[in-house]
């Protein structure tokens, strides 16, 4: 797409997307949203991204190797939390018992390992959308 | 063949029985005995903040009570992905050029 509106909006409004979407992510035990929903916006806005600037672009922001790390990464950073959970308290993903700190209930740090096992549910879905629309994309260009 | 087909209605018939029968002694959806409307909501919503310190209850059974099963739900995107990739994606060159030229 080579329209100059779109570009430059674009270009104004995906960092407040993102931006967003990870606000939605790290207040998942505070307020509605969670992993999902902060996920699957900062996956959108990549999808934007790639929809104006084109692949090859957005190739070079998000490869395929930072793809692979972000896919494992993401669940694997959420079964090494619910292993120390193993390790500390006898059981899978046990959260406070655990000894992950309780903090204030509604500030920003509390909940224990939720905000965690929410940053890596975000990772995950966020990578998850952008691979399969570059897949696809790839796939109608070869 | 004759005995086979009554056979199989049968047996067919009796699971059918078997089935109704079951769901005719499922409690209704409304009454309160039903499974659902047991105190574990009422817990939840009374312990949830204490027990976890995430004030957003939703998030807490999702991440906290719940966290195996949205662990399961991580692994279907994972698995997804996979499958996803393994039948589109070519990423040997010569696997590309070979199925271009067909």
């Amino acid at each position: 797409m080579n329209d100059i509106i779109v570009k430059t909006v674009a270009r104004i409004l995906i960092p407040f997307i993102q931006l967003y979407g990870i606000f939605i992510m790290l207040h998942g035990h505070v307020s509605p949203g969670g992993g999902f929903a902060g996920g699957a916006m900062i996956g959108t806005s990549f999808v934007l991204y790639t929809l104006v600037f084109g692949i090859d672009k957005s190739k070079k922001k998000f490869s395929e190797r930072v793809s692979e790390y972000a896919e494992s990464g993401g669940i694997l950073l959420y079964i090494a939390l619910g292993l120390i959970g193993i390790i500390m308290a006898g059981s899978f993903l046990t959260n406070i018992d655990a000894g992950f700190p309780k903090g204030t209930p509604g500030s920003m740090f509390s909940g224990g390992m939720i905000p965690l096992l929410m940053i890596g549910i975000g990772i995950k879905v966020a990578s998850t959308f952008i691979t399969l629309f570059h897949t696809l994309i790839e796939e109608e260009e070869a | 063949m004759m005995m086979k087909r009554v056979l199989t209605l049968v047996l067919f018939l009796s699971l059918f029985g078997l089935l109704a029968h079951n769901v005719m002694e499922m409690p209704g959806k409304f009454t309160v005995d039903a499974p659902a409307y047991n105190d574990t909501t009422q817990h939840y919503l009374d312990n949830a903040p204490s027990e976890t310190g995430a004030i957003n209850v939703v998030g807490a059974i999702l991440a906290d009570y719940r966290a195996f099963d949205t662990l399961g739900e991580t692994i279907v995107l994972f698995t997804s992905i996979v499958a996803v990739a393994s039948i589109l994606k070519v990423t040997d060159k010569k696997t590309r050029e070979e199925s271009h030229d067909e």
